[in-house]
């Protein structure tokens, strides 16, 4: 049985586990028809053309895991951003820890989707809320749409900030030989609210582990959501993360991409200005080798006027790895006086790596702003001289070039903790010693 | 120390230093001027070793030792140091942490042990102090944002932390205001000593009064077309370099 219709078949299982008898489960079961209707993306589809899931739908995944799995905290720390106090939500295999979770409703509910799908006290905020920014056709997101019942939930009531960032983790152990997971969260940071949120699914094992992620993000007007997300995961993980955002006015919300790792990682990142003054900041850092692949499919839609959005994607591939950026800037007849910037530079330090990048804008308006910028190349022989005249060695005057090439992007990294985090990161994965500590 | 031999050198098939000799002793201050495209710079570059130029013909030695196979990391932990002209931005990369590991390269490649981090402090507190940098300026990124004045004033702060046998500093009066040329000369004249040397690559007559030089050369079209001593350079200045070129064309 291929993936698509053990997934197809096993929703009745999946009912059987869950109250249907309410509106988010018109909604499961809507979109399982449409997912049923379309099936996993081909590479036929242009937007799928460098990433094929092919590989992904042959392996024999279990959907619900059997057992739960105890993970000792000291083993994990290091995943954690241990250096500072954060609120966690922690999954294993799926399943929320609370053992390794710190929630709150103290002013703001962080805590988990299950409970707000469920609980009558959710309600409200999961009427308006639900699946009203994730699309209802795109057919990954419809089947986590069909699945979705476990994640994080986050709601940040008027003029209100939580005392500290939020870190949402996903472990996984290899108590399966290989596992789907299907991971939801609801972001909701109304007016004048601000939110920090870190995220990063890791696997513990080489067994095959296939997450296919939805969040929404929806920021009121005046708030300010930063979201980081890690991705640094093995080599037998596989990660399709699809983030909508719905912004009201003057909110600013930036989402920071790191990709390290992972066997295959797209990134949809979806942001729709909905209000006028609104600013959307979506940056990446990708440094990839062996046979890694990321594929970065950015939208911005720019609906109303006066707003701007800005696109800062740096990408070093070693090995054999590949890499996609796409951009996609769509900026309505009505949105006047836009502002729309896309960057994507590239280092290619290998013969056998590749990267396709492509930006695309669709404008319909005539008073605007948008530029767009996309470079492949190979690092500056004259700062490499430079360096070298210093004494510092070829070798490692190449990975400082590189790791200078990646770090004006976490220069927007508002918590220095993760940024000092971060460039200890870039820089153990261009594998140098820089002599100093970051 | 330094004695360059008939040097020709080429970038893409076009030759542009075309036999230079040039002798170098401890303790010297050596001046090379010349027109725009006559050279200085690729032989700057020559000497640090720049991959982009082929030496065609002749040598470059250092203390008897031939740098022909040398990189330019090699050269610079055998002593030689280039102050750039254009220095580059490394982002994220602080001065501090920069010069460290600079210094701690050529450390490792004498088999030395890392600088202690007390002996560093020091040695960076009085090095910025020699060239009335800022402390600040010292955390900021490398070159990031910087002055014309403030690059190359990091540039003879690097200098005087390497501590090299030989410097050559190219250009490095452009851009810089009477005040920081000043500074960077007398930051120069106190790392002077009887047992490393200075090249000073220079258009104008100006830095000279400030580092004052034992010989002064002209390069022209690749060719050392005149040395004397300071006052060369003081007649260069007064007749600029036209008088010079018909000189050689008639010589």
């Amino acid at each position: 049985m291929d993936l698509k219709e053990k997934l197809v078949s096993s929703f009745l299982v999946f009912e059987d586990n869950i109250d249907v008898d309410n509106d988010v489960h018109d909604i499961r079961s809507k979109a399982i028809k449409n997912f049923e209707a379309k099936g996993f993306p081909s590479k036929k589809e242009e937007a799928w053309k460098y990433t094929s899931l092919n590989s992904l739908q042959k392996i024999d995944f279990s959907l619900f895991p059997k057992k739960e799995s105890a993970i000792e905290y000291k083993d994990v720390k290091k995943y954690f951003l241990h250096e500072i106090d954060t609120y966690k939500i922690v999954f294993i295999d799926g399943i929320y820890s609370s053992y390794l979770s710190e929630t709150t409703h103290d002013g703001v509910d962080i805590c988990l989707m299950s409970a707000a799908l469920t609980k009558p006290m959710y309600k409200p905020v999961i009427d308006v809320y639900f699946n009203k920014v994730a699309s209802k056709d795109e057919s990954l997101t419809t089947l986590n749409t069909a699945f979705s019942k476990e994640g994080a939930y986050i709601y940040i009531p008027k003029n209100k900030a939580p005392k500290k960032p939020v870190e949402i983790i996903h472990f996984s152990t290899g108590n399966e030989a290989a596992l789907l997971l299907q991971p939801r969260n609801l972001i909701v940071v109304e007016e004048n609210a601000e939110l920090q949120v870190i995220e990063r699914h890791q696997s513990l094992t080489t067994n095959d582990t296939f997450t296919n992620s939805v969040t929404e993000i929806f920021a009121d007007k005046n708030a300010i959501v930063d979201y980081y997300k890690l991705q640094n995961d093995a080599n037998t993980a596989s990660l399709i993360d699809n983030t909508y955002t719905d912004q009201k006015d003057t909110s600013i919300v930036s989402v920071h991409t790191f990709s390290f790792g992972g066997k295959l990682t797209r990134n949809n990142l979806n942001f729709y200005q909905n209000g006028e003054r609104i600013d959307s900041v979506m940056k990446g850092v990708t440094i990839l080798g062996e046979k890694q692949h990321v594929d970065h499919h950015t939208l911005v839609h720019h609906i109303e006027p006066n707003c701007e959005s800005h696109q800062d994607y740096k990408g070093i591939y070693g090995e054999k790895s590949t890499g996609v950026f796409n951009g996609k800037i769509i900026v309505d007849k009505i949105a006047q006086k836009t502002n729309a910037f896309q960057k994507n530079n590239n280092i290619l330090i290998s013969d056998k790596a590749t990267i396709n990048s492509k930006p695309q804008l669709e404008i319909f308006a005539d008073d605007v702003k948008c530029s767009h910028g996309c470079t492949i190349g190979q690092l500056d022989e004259d700062a490499l001289f430079y360096l070298q005249s210093r004494g510092i060695p070829k070798k490692e005057a190449q990975a400082l070039l590189m790791y200078a090439f990646a770090n004006n992007v976490l220069e927007s990294v508002k918590i220095p903790e993760l940024k000092t985090r971060i460039n200890k990161l870039i820089a153990n994965k261009l594998g140098v010693r820089l002599g100093f500590d970051l | 120390m330094l004695k360059i031999n008939n040097l020709h050198a080429q970038v893409e098939d076009k030759e542009i230093l075309k036999g230079i000799n040039l002798e170098v002793k401890a303790g010297e201050v050596h001046a090379i001027m010349g027109p725009n495209g006559a050279g200085k710079s690729t032989l700057a570059s020559v000497i640090a070793g720049k991959e982009e130029f082929e030496v065609t013909k002749g040598d470059v030695v250092l203390d008897g030792e031939n740098l022909e196979e040398d990189s330019p990391e090699e050269r610079a932990h055998k002593g030689v140091f280039l102050s750039f002209q254009y220095p580059v931005e490394i982002p994220g990369v602080s001065v501090t942490n920069f010069v460290k590991t600079a210094i701690n390269e050529s450390r490792k490649a004498r088999g030395e042990e890392d600088m202690p981090a007390k002996d560093m402090l020091k040695l960076i507190r009085e090095k910025s102090d020699l060239l009335e940098i800022d402390r600040k300026f010292l955390s900021r990124s490398l070159n990031e944002g910087f002055s014309g004045g403030e690059k190359k004033r990091n540039e003879i702060f690097q200098m005087a932390m390497l501590e090299p046998k030989l410097a050559i500093l190219d250009e490095t009066d452009s851009g810089l205001d009477i005040d920081a040329l000043r500074i960077v000369a007398n930051g120069v004249n106190k790392l002077k000593s009887k047992d490393n040397a200075v090249i000073v690559i220079t258009h104008y007559q100006r830095l000279l009064d400030y580092i004052v030089p034992d010989y002064v050369h002209v390069l022209h079209n690749g060719k050392i077309v005149k040395s004397g001593t300071k006052e060369l350079a003081l007649e260069l200045e007064e007749k600029g370099y036209d008088w010079l070129k018909n000189e050689t064309i008639e010589s």
